[in-house]
């Protein structure tokens, strides 16, 4: 089956001619979760920022489903098939749970809009039932599970969350990874940034490990964690099921 | 305060409610203190002048008014002429002066540079009108007795007008699409790029707007006073003064702020002297500030 996501020897930064992502290169295919891992500082966040099109990118090639998307301004990374979730600030404060769905539909397609919304507040009864709530007031868990919602609302084929379990209680992780494995296993591709190393193994079947902008190491979690020098930096020692 | 002041402020608050609904679109998506603001609410006014001069004969008010009333039905067309070309000569200047500044990533610049399109619109337009008072009619709108209250038609029909503009921008801004994605870009651009929004398509729709509501106040103002390449630039500060009163970014608050802000200065004009009429929106302003940071329906940032 050919990758959901391709992304090939990128090179990108903040700064032109000062990387801080390079020769990255990974796949994704759809029903599969990646999960980016290292150390802070690695290019992890700025990797798939500039896959969404936030970053300047150097050099390399993204490509959606066969289609080169590098040279796409973000919003129309996202009608070609790439949602995107970002770490802080991931849903509009000001606008209602059922505005910031709204946003989410592709543009000419409110009524499909409305029922995909719909459809999605069933799945998530956390949600559904106040659609009026100003984003806002949202716990962090409930911000997140917006912020899929919405990326979901515009039907993508890739989804790229940053560190989408950042400041959760752990009941709230365990909520938001499941949903995440459960979307992939309905045909979503997910690449997800994760500090969280060991929860994101459980949903995980591939792992990239970025050094200072660079993949030093794949595969799955299993072979990751055979590796005893991983192990100990990433996952504190100890085993990681 | 007497009835009659109460009504006076609450006219011309309501179009400075409405030239402060423009700033407040403006900034509430661009983070973007506009300071030529007051000249596309002239340009409004002069462009309803020029549709009024051209059609005025075709349409007199007898045939479309009702007595008391000198807004005729092309003055009506102006209005709508009037906003447009203020929307337009909006979004041109952004594309010319302000989006380049702005691309530059230095806020500031883009603030100092609206002072320079400031002089140089009303510089073009007494160039082209001069600097005359000019008038959408010379007839007298006799005023209508409310009791204690002294109210011309023409005002009546300015505060119904405005109220209508009101309503619809309120629907607009929380009913449509692009009123929803205006609002998420002024919160956030990064995520609203990510969501799928084109911004600079927003930017672009902003300006148009917030360029058009101007150019209504324009009109709105003209039936009311002189029409003169300054009247605008006079609006700037009560205008500002409401939008921030009101907390930018807030419709709402741009109205109340604006009612607020005509009240003042009506009292101040009838109590203390009209040469305090332009201390009252500082003076609002800064007890308003001092209260309350971000207005009174201000988001704290």
């Amino acid at each position: 089956m050919s990758a959901a996501l391709e992304v090939r020897g990128l090179r990108a930064g903040y700064e032109p001619g000062n990387p801080i992502v390079r020769d990255a290169s990974f796949a994704v295919r759809s029903g599969q979760v990646l999960t980016l891992i290292g150390p802070n500082g690695a290019g992890k966040s700025t990797c798939v920022r500039a896959v969404a099109g936030l970053v300047n990118v150097e050099a390399g090639d993204i490509q959606l489903r066969g289609v080169a998307i590098d040279q796409l301004p973000a919003h129309r990374r996202v009608a070609t098939g790439l949602g995107f979730g970002p770490q802080s600030d991931n849903v509009f404060a000001s606008l209602s749970i059922a505005e910031n769905l709204a946003l989410g539909a592709p543009r000419g397609a409110d009524v499909q809009g409305k029922i995909r919304a719909e459809a999605l507040l069933e799945a998530l009864p956390e949600l559904s039932g106040q659609r009026s709530r100003l984003a806002g007031t949202l716990s962090g868990g409930q911000r997140q599970l917006l912020a899929i919602a919405r990326a979901l609302m515009a039907n993508p084929s890739v989804l790229m969350l940053d560190e989408p379990t950042a400041g959760l209680a752990p009941a709230a992780v365990t909520q938001v990874l499941a949903q995440l494995r459960r979307l992939a296993d309905e045909g979503l591709a997910i690449v997800l940034v994760e500090q969280n190393v060991r929860a994101a193994f459980r949903i995980s079947d591939q792992v990239v490990v970025l050094v200072q902008g660079t993949p030093v190491m794949s595969g799955t979690p299993d072979e990751l964690t055979a590796d005893p020098q991983l192990t100990a930096l990433y996952l504190g020692g100890g085993p990681a099921r | 305060m007497s009835l009659q002041i109460l009504a006076d402020g609450l006219i011309q608050g309501s179009l400075i409610a409405l030239g402060a609904a423009g700033v407040t679109m403006t900034y509430g998506t661009l983070r973007f203190g506009n300071f030529a603001h007051g000249e596309l609410v002239s340009a409004g006014a002069y462009a309803a002048l020029v549709v009024v001069g051209a059609l005025g004969s075709l349409w007199p008010a007898s045939l479309l008014t009702p007595d008391g009333f000198t807004v005729t039905l092309a003055l009506l067309l102006g209005l709508l002429v009037g906003a447009l070309c203020s929307g337009v000569v909006a979004s041109v200047i952004d594309r010319v002066v302000f989006k380049p500044v702005r691309d530059r990533g230095v806020a500031i610049a883009v603030s100092m540079a609206s002072f320079g399109v400031s002089m140089a619109l009303r510089a073009l337009l007494e160039t082209i009108f001069s600097a005359r008072p000019r008038y959408y009619s010379e007839d007298l709108s006799i005023a209508w007795d409310f009791g204690d209250v002294r109210i011309a038609p023409d005002q009546l029909m300015v505060v119904a007008v405005v109220a209508l503009i009101f309503i619809l921008l309120g629907w607009f801004l929380t009913r449509s699409r692009i009123g929803r994605e205006m609002r998420a870009v002024g919160e956030n651009p990064t995520l609203a790029a990510v969501v799928g929004i084109d911004v600079a398509q927003v930017v672009r729709a902003t300006w148009l707007c917030g360029g058009a509501v101007a150019g209504a106040a324009g009109v709105g103002l003209g039936v009311l006073v002189q029409i003169r390449p300054s009247m605008g630039a006079e609006l700037l500060l009560p205008m500002f003064a409401a939008a921030i009163v009101g907390g930018l970014g807030s419709l709402r608050g741009a109205l109340l702020g604006g009612l607020l802000v005509g009240c003042g200065e009506a009292a101040a004009v009838a109590y203390v002297g009209a040469e305090w009429r332009a201390a009252v929106s500082f003076a609002l302003l800064v007890l308003v500030l001092l209260i309350r940071p971000a207005g009174l329906f201000g988001r704290p940032e």
